[in-house]
Parts: C-alpha cells; structure tokens; sequence
C-alpha cells in the first residue's frame, strides 16, 4: 500500500501548516478561550481576584485586613456548603431547590432529638445527618427511578419537607445557651480560632476541605467522571456503561447528606436552632453556582468554581456595605453577575476546533 | 459448526408497530456478518435485541451456546459483546480518555487506588493512545482533548477503537462508516479486518453495498422484522442485494 501510505504523509503534512498559521493569526483569544474551556473555573477566580483588589483600593485596610477577608468566609460558609451540594446536582443537569429545606430540616432534627427525647448530641448529630441524606435519597430515586424532572420533584419536596419542618418542630426555637449548656457539640461548628488577626471557624474549615475532597473526588475517581457524564448526555453515559440511576441516586444522597452538614453549621453560625432560619439558601445557592461558571445545562464546571461564585458574592456583600452603599446594589450587581456569567458559559460553549 | 451469537423467534413490539417479527439470527465464530435492509426493517431493533440496549418480549439469545437474557448494555458488555452505536455513545465535554474507559475506569494499584479510589490517568492516557495509534488516529494530538473538539471522523474512530479495545467475543458496529469521509472509513475497513484477523466475529450494519460486499462473509437481509436470506457476497452481485432488501425480487430459495 505504498500510494496510500504517501497519500496519509502528504495530509499530515498540510495539517501542520495549517495549524501553525491559525495559530500565530489569534494566539491571545484562542488560547484563552481554550484555557476557560478546559479550566472552567477560570472566570469567577479572575472576577474574585479582581472584585478584592478593587474594594482593597477603593476601601484600604478596613476590608484589605486578615479579619475582613476571613469574615467573608464566615459569611459564606453556610451558602458555600449547601452550593457544593447544589453543584453535584447542578452537574447531573439537575437542580435542587429543597436543598435549604433539608439543611433548615437537618438542624431541626439535631436540636430537637438532643432536647426532646434527650438522645446525646453525637448521636441526635448523626440523626440529623441521616435524615438529610434520606430525603436526598428520595429526590434522586424520584427523578432517576420515577423519571420526574428533577425541578418538580424537589419543588415539591422543599414544601414538603418545609411543612413537616415547622410541623414537627412546633415552631419552637431552642435557645442559645440551653445549646451552650446542654448539649454543646452542635454548636461546635462556630468554634473559633485565630490566626494572626484572621479567624476561622470549625465550619469555615469543613467548607474548605469539602470543596477540596469534592475537587478530587469529581477529578479523579470513576464516580467523579460519571456524575459529568451523566450530566453531559444521560443516553450515551448508559450505551457507554455508565448506571445512570444508581449515579443520579448517589449524587442526590450526597447532597442531602453535605447539606445535612450545612444544616449542622448552621447552628453553629446563629448559636440556635430555628426552624425558620436559612429561607434563601435555595436561590443563594444557586446564585454562587452560576457564577461560579457550572452549566446548567449539566456535565460542565467545577466545583472550585463554586467555592469562588459564594465568594464573589460574600466579597461584593461586605465590600458594598463597607462602602456604606444601600444594600440594593448589591443584588443588582449580583444579578447582572449572573447573567453574565450565563453568557460567558454560552460563549465557552463555543468550541473552536 | 455451532454459531457463537445466536438468536431464536425474537420478536418486539413497540406499541402496535412490530420491529422484530420471530426473527432468527446467526453468528458464526470469526466471520464478518454484514446486516442489510431498507429503513424500518427492524435492523437496529435486531441488534438492540442482541446487545442487551432492549430486551425482547419473546425468543431466546444465545451465547457460545448458553442462553443470556441481558438486561442492560453493561451486562451484554459484561459477557464480551461490544457495540458502537450510531450515535457512538460518548460524553462531549470528557476527554478521549475518559471516555474510552468510561465504566470500566484502572485505578491507581495500592492504597491510592484502594482507599482513595484515584484513577490511574497516565495508564489510561497511554492506553488510549496506544490503541489510537493502532487505528491510525494519531492526527488526534491531545489525549486529553475534549470529544466536542474532535471532527466526526475522529469521534468514529475513538468509538470504534474503545470497542475494539475491550470487545472479547462479539464486536457489533452499527453504521460505522456512516459519517466518515474516505480516508477514514479505509481506516475503519482495515481495523473490522484487523479486528477479524484476532479472530472475534462482527456484526456490521451498513447501508454503504462497497463497503458490505467488500469486508463481508456473509450477508443477512432483513426485510420486515424478519431474516428474508442470508447470501454470500461472492454469489450475488450488489444489485441483487438491494432487490432482495427492497422487496424488488424474491429471495433465493437456501439460506
């Protein structure tokens, strides 16, 4: 086959020539947009970065200090949490609106099984942890067994889960110090330590290596590159054998089970247990995935992305209100954040070969 | 000698509509088997049945003289049979890589991959490349480039290069030349070949008659839900295939 074989050299040739011209034509857009496809957690780090050097400028060192930069962490380690769990679905092309229900829920159960039936707070913590992961499971067996739109499915679930909430906890508030005295370790995610005028909360603590374990986990493990898959295209993850419900099931449970632990946080975060605590954490949540650059049209993004997305939004929060702006603008800004990061998603959609 | 794929009366029904009319179907060990017929025939239905993608409401399957019943590709997988499907099954914004071993990841040996369960990515990496290199699809630079980036021919050949990788017993490629241009769909001719010479049976569903009459041992009509013949290539000519698929002219009378 020596004409075929000089046929292929030939082609391989005009490839070459062909590239390297492209490429010296539009290196700068090229290469960047090649680098946001394949690091799609780019863009909200860019925005962070830039969002703290210009309140750093613009307000000194009452928000450039180690203790306003890490007050924004504490601001947003609730959100941060339940985000990650909302990032895991979001990437199955999913979306979970009962995740601030199962938190809120979670907490509940922690407060009142240590209260009520006077059960020791480690245990009524892992009961609490339980019961998230168990109403997450029944989302995911809902949308990959009933075949549901995940939407619908936890729509309902938020108000079902909500109701048996104020339903169950009589909505009755269990005190600050009855906590402190009593049954302490529920508190103990709002421990706090300091680190050369930065301070840090046990909670602060769990939202960093949460993001780091899910980093590693989505990245490196067959799980990790299944939830993508199934996100990507659900039909060509089964051909390709993939258990698309078993997945899908996982990935809902995990999220009950992290926004359990938000739950948990949250207690630490307001010192009580209150049943009508963390409402927004549904839309907060999604917003910090947005902008943190994951698709919603499933299978693309990164959970480093969230983790900056909840940031931008705890940086744009305080840094505004150190500015003493109306608080107003920060919503507004937040929203055209997300629209924005929207479109730059349709635009890294865009593949340039 | 004993067929090593084979199905008995398989019949499926969607609804009203019959795809699959207690139709047979035979596998020899080490032969090319093209599958032709016009549109609706039930081709695809035929295969499904066989790969496990849908489940037949009645007939048997039988492998290497065992019956199966698979219920989802993964088991038909499980058991040797590899299929590339039309629409190749592959996940856009995973890497080639990825998705070679998509649900059959290596991971990492000692306590990375054990407790840690890491995949073990410079092994798939080379993997994946090695037997890229075999197909000839070494135009492909980046290994860990995304699927979306590939031309379709690309995408064809990475499908066609997983299943030949992992494929044990049966390899059924569903229209494999459909999207590709000339260069390479010889690609893919010479692998079906390559892939033979190993000695694992193909099922090869093509509307392309060069390509059929050109790698085939024998050839199964389909023609309404059912096997209308089966006809060696070097009998017929091309013509006479298309009138027996199409109903223009009887089929002949001995399989």
């Amino acid at each position: 086959m020596p004409s075929s074989d000089n046929y292929e050299s030939v082609v391989g040739k005009a490839n070459a020539e062909i590239a390297s011209f492209g490429g010296r034509e539009k290196t700068l857009i090229d290469r960047f947009h090649h680098a946001l496809h394949t690091t799609p957690a780019l863009v909200p780090l860019i925005v962070l970065v830039s969002a703290i050097i210009v309140f750093g400028l613009a307000l000194g060192s009452r928000f450039f200090s180690p203790f306003a930069l890490t007050l924004i962490l504490q601001q947003v380690q609730i959100v941060g949490i339940v985000a990650a769990a909302q990032s895991l679905v979001i990437l199955t092309k999913g979306i979970d609106l009962s995740v601030g229900a199962i938190a809120v829920i979670s907490s509940v159960v922690m407060g009142q099984f240590a209260f009520r039936y006077g059960l020791p707070p480690g245990l009524a913590v892992i009961c609490g942890l339980v019961v998230g992961t168990a109403i997450g499971a029944v989302n995911g067996w809902l949308v990959a067994q009933m075949k549901l739109p995940p939407f619908i499915v936890t729509l309902g679930m938020w108000q079902i889960v909500l109701a048996a909430n104020f339903l169950y906890s009589k909505n009755e508030t269990i005190r600050s110090q009855e906590i402190a005295e009593q049954a302490p370790l529920l508190q103990i995610m709002g421990a706090k330590f300091e680190v050369g005028g930065a301070v840090f909360t046990l909670g602060v603590v769990f939202l960093v290596l949460l993001v780091a374990v899910l980093a590693f986990v989505l990245k490196h493990t067959a799980w990790g590159r299944h939830v993508y898959a199934v996100g990507d295209d659900p039909e060509a993850a089964e051909l390709a054998g993939v258990n698309v419900k078993q997945t899908l099931i996982s990935v809902y449970a995990l999220a009950g089970l992290i926004c359990a632990f938000a739950g948990w946080a949250l207690i630490g975060r307001i010192g009580s247990v209150s049943p009508t605590s963390g409402q927004l954490l549904n839309i907060e949540s999604i917003t910090a995935v947005v902008i943190g650059g994951i698709s919603l049209f499933g299978g693309r993004g990164s959970i480093l992305g969230t983790f900056f997305g909840a940031l931008i939004v705890g940086v744009f929060t305080l840094g505004l209100r150190l500015a003493g702006a109306d608080a107003q603008w920060t919503f507004l800004l937040i929203g055209v954040l997300i629209i924005a990061a929207v479109a730059v998603d349709q635009w890294i959609r865009k593949v340039a070969a | 000698m004993e067929p090593i794929l084979k199905g008995r009366g398989l019949v499926k029904r969607y609804g009203r509509v019959t795809a699959l009319d207690r139709c047979d179907f035979d596998l020899m060990p080490g032969e090319i088997l093209a599958v032709i017929g016009d549109n609706g025939a039930g081709k695809s239905s035929l295969i499904k049945a066989v790969s496990g993608a849908v489940i037949p409401d009645e007939g048997t399957v039988t492998l290497e003289g065992k019956d199966v019943r698979f219920t989802t590709p993964i088991e038909a997988r499980a058991a040797g049979i590899e299929t590339v499907y039309q629409t190749l099954a592959m996940s856009p914004a995973l890497s080639i890589a990825d998705n070679m071993f998509m649900g059959r990841e290596i991971r990492k040996p000692g306590w990375r991959g054990k407790w840690l369960r890491q995949l073990d990515r410079p092994m798939m990496e080379k993997l994946a490349r090695d037997k890229l290199t075999e197909l000839g699809l070494m135009t492909i630079q980046n290994i860990n480039q995304a699927v979306e980036t590939l031309s379709g021919g690309q995408r064809q050949g990475v499908a066609v290069a997983r299943a030949a990788a992992f494929g044990s017993k049966v390899i059924i490629l569903d229209e494999p030349t459909a999207a590709l241009g000339v260069k390479e769909s010889r690609k893919v001719l010479e692998l079906i070949q390559d892939v033979k010479s190993r000695g694992i049976p193909i099922i090869l569903i093509s509307h392309n008659m060069p390509h059929v009459f050109e790698v085939a041992d024998r050839i199964h009509v389909h023609r309404l839900g059912k096997r209308l013949c089966v006809i060696d290539p070097k009998d017929y000519t091309m013509s006479d295939a298309v009138a027996f698929m199409t109903g223009a002219k009887d089929a002949p009378e001995a399989a």
